[in-house]
């Protein structure tokens, strides 16, 4: 397949530089990396309101205690389901678009290295998310058990868990091949005398992030493929009865669970890395600590899945050590905030939206990575464990870590894709109500984890009532608030009057913004002359 | 120029190629993660995992250690899905580290058909199931029950006098589960068994 794709790649849209017409030869035959980033893109706000609406039935029927709107069985289903669209179908698509937008032209490459694969590994995704969607129409219901898929309780439901199953093969395979893309165009296209150690950090962020997900989601499709055969084939991988044992499930599951969650956070990293420095005007500070950190970090994600299981019954050396691990990812994460705060230090700083975003990312995502310290502590996560307080470190971490920093990334290379400023007052008003209301959402949950709250149960104590509502409220009011971003894109691409330049942003470097705005359908057919004075970080000194 | 682009199609090719071995790798390393498991339980953390028969001669070469003696607790539950009654005569026992002990268990079927169980062991603390040895026990085979028949059913065990001296209490638990496979194999031969889905 990836031979096929390499052959004769380029020769079909060498000699005519307009996009094709119509949707079946535009959209449906892709092979151009911008519409297929736009695809993803479209994709994952798509399916991020889908995700979200699940979200909103969850917090409507936590708004008071007692049983409300849904069946504990639907309640299941939603938290289940948010989890795997959320984060299969919403964050990582999105940083694959963003991936197959910016990477080309940020290391001045025609197109992604295969661009055939490229269209196969976007067209899997609709049809994997149609095959998971289904399940909750099917008679006995969709998967219930948490999108950890934990047996015994993930193979106790009906025939729904053999579609979880494919789906997830199919997005694994999707993930796969987005990788190695990613990976090939990084590592073979990059045009002349862009040296590794002058790409972008966003680039870099990819790369490490991509090699991460080919170890990896191949471990969780073998996971789910022993379950599927524990299921329907009758073997004992995680069935007790057949002396199997359901705690490793959680230990192949982890091992692939915890890189997972660096795959959607590293490049929010890059994007906020590239970010910051164009507002604060400055070079980012300490350009290779901040490559070394990623590469730590990527590193460290194999070594600690086990914290995710403190309370399985580990031997107590085996909670000291991964404990201690865990701690040292601080290490590196670390160097990036004080990095990041450093590249601001006496900048001229400027708050526009993109910037806005990734402040927000700065701070609140530290929050969360001190919530993830406090869980790391082995006797304390034995009182957090499956509390609302896990859920509202992961939560910090994805929406206002992961979430922001794609928004952030939209809304800083929205004016590059489409030729048209977007509605900055629009933007700071949708950054400012998000901002406020994500706080308002998940900081509560907190509280409510710390006094006991369990996760994942429909009903709760009335001693829980008061956050709850507050949390429920927050959560209405950020949906709501997401609907502005949809305004905002909209009127960004159709509408607006204000055209871009070539730069955008005064303090903009790289590649990208030497192309016009919009981006042209092909560009970079010829390599650009790099001129390491023209590049963020042309001078590897810094 | 075109010459560039070749080569950077080799490369991709390249490239591609031992990516999609790093995948195929990965996914065989899911799998052997499975006796990677076993190996770092029994090996490296010092568990055992296996309920497997110890050795008459093996145990019977280890001293009785009068001076000391270990609480033995026992513990028994049936999945939901199996409709037996399943409990210990004694639930605890002192035993001297080194001496053959016997305990009976009894099980009995309240359903209205014959079933296959199997019991499946476990020891804890998990750090000392190196130290229970069992020279006999039912859990070592399928357990055929008709319906509302009862067995008494024997584990014989010696429990090493090597054991640290800081676990005093030992807890021997297990668990009945329905052999569904052995089951329906019996209502392949006797067709007038009720098959387990009934209850």
């Amino acid at each position: 397949m990836a031979h096929a794709a390499v052959h004769d790649d380029h020769h079909a849209d060498h000699d005519h530089h307009a996009a094709p017409q119509g949707f079946l030869a535009r959209w449906v035959y892709a092979t151009n990396h911008k519409d297929i980033g736009t695809l993803y893109l479209v994709f994952a706000l798509l399916m991020f309101f889908v995700g979200g609406s699940m979200a909103m039935v969850i917090r409507a029927e936590l708004f008071q205690p007692g049983m409300q709107l849904v069946q504990p069985e639907f309640f299941n289903e939603m938290t289940t389901m948010h989890a795997l669209i959320m984060i299969f179908g919403a964050v990582m698509p999105a940083f694959v678009g963003l991936g197959n937008w910016m990477i080309p032209l940020q290391v001045g490459a025609p197109d992604m290295a295969l661009p055939r694969m490229n269209n196969l590994s976007f067209w899997i995704l609709p049809f994997a998310f149609t095959l998971l969607l289904s399940t909750l129409f099917m008679p006995g219901a969709g998967p219930q058990g948490g999108w950890t898929l934990y047996p015994p309780l993930s193979m106790q439901g009906g025939h729904s868990t053999a579609f979880v199953i494919f789906a997830i093969h199919l997005m694994g395979i999707s993930s796969i091949m987005g990788a190695i893309n990613i990976i090939a165009t990084i590592l073979n296209m990059r045009a002349p005398g862009l040296d590794l150690l002058k790409m972008p950090i966003f680039v870099w962020s990819w790369l490490i992030t991509a090699f991460l997900l080919i170890a990896v989601m191949p471990v969780l499709a073998g996971a789910v493929t022993m379950l599927l055969t524990d299921k329907y084939f009758g073997t004992s991988f995680f069935n007790a009865a057949g002396g199997g044992d359901p705690v490793m499930f959680q230990h192949i599951f982890w091992f692939f669970g915890h890189p997972e969650v660096y795959i959607m956070i590293l490049p929010a990293f890059g994007i906020v890395s590239e970010i910051i420095p164009t507002f604060a005007r400055k070079p980012l500070f300490g350009y290779q600590a901040m490559i070394y950190a990623i590469a730590s970090i990527a590193f460290l994600s194999f070594i600690v899945w086990a914290h995710h299981m403190f309370t399985v019954g580990m031997p107590l050396g085996g909670e000291l050590y991964f404990m201690y691990a865990t701690m040292l990812i601080a290490v590196p994460t670390g160097v990036k905030v004080f990095n990041w705060v450093t590249t601001m230090w006496e900048g001229s700083m400027t708050f526009e939206t993109p910037m806005l975003f990734a402040l927000a990312f700065v701070i609140l995502f530290t929050i969360g990575g001190f919530s993830g310290l406090m869980l790391a502590i082995v006797p304390a996560d034995f009182q957090y464990h499956d509390t609302y307080f896990v859920v509202a470190h992961f939560h910090y971490v994805l929406v206002t870590g992961a979430v922001f920093a794609i928004m952030a990334g939209a809304y800083y290379w929205l004016p590059k894709w489409c030729g048209n400023m977007y509605s900055e007052r629009w933007g700071k008003i949708h950054f400012w109500s998000s901002v406020i209301s994500v706080n308002v959402l998940f900081f509560p949950q907190h509280f409510l984890g710390l006094a006991g709250m369990p996760r994942r149960i429909p009903d709760y104590n009335v001693a829980f009532a008061d956050f709850n509502m507050i949390s429920s409220i927050g959560g209405f009011w950020f949906g709501a608030s997401q609907l502005i971003f949809v305004g905002v894109i909209i009127h960004a691409v159709y509408y607006s009057k204000q055209r871009a330049t070539q730069q955008v942003w005064e303090g903009a470097r790289g590649l990208e913004w030497t192309v016009p705005s919009p981006a042209p359908h092909h560009t970079f057919s010829t390599p650009p002359v790099i001129d390491d004075s023209k590049l963020a970080h042309g001078d590897v000194t810094h | 120029m075109s010459e560039g682009l070749a080569e950077k199609k080799r490369g991709v090719r390249e490239l591609a190629k031992v990516a999609g071995g790093v995948v195929l790798a990965s996914f065989l390393f899911g799998f052997a993660m499975v006796p990677l498991y076993r190996i770092a339980c029994e090996h490296v953390l010092g568990i055992k995992l296996a309920g497997d028969v110890v050795a008459a001669d093996k145990v019977a070469a280890m001293a009785v250690d009068e001076s000391r003696t270990v609480t033995v607790e026992f513990v028994a539950s049936v999945n939901s899905k199996l409709p037996w009654a399943f409990a210990p005569e004694v639930s605890r026992v002192e035993v001297h580290p080194g001496k053959l002990t016997e305990a009976w268990f009894d099980a009995t079927n309240t359903s209205h058909g014959a079933i296959v169980g199997n019991a499946v062991p476990s020891v804890a603390p998990s750090t000392a199931s190196l130290y229970f040895n069992k020279t006999e026990c039912f859990c070592f085979t399928e357990q055929k029950l008709d319906a509302g028949e009862s067995r008494r059913m024997p584990v014989r065990f010696v429990v090493d006098p090597q054991l640290p001296a800081s676990v005093k209490v030992l807890t021997l638990s297990y668990t009945f589960y329905a052999n569904e496979t052995a089951t329906s194999r019996l209502g392949a031969l006797a067709p007038a068994a009720p098959s387990l889905a009934s209850h």
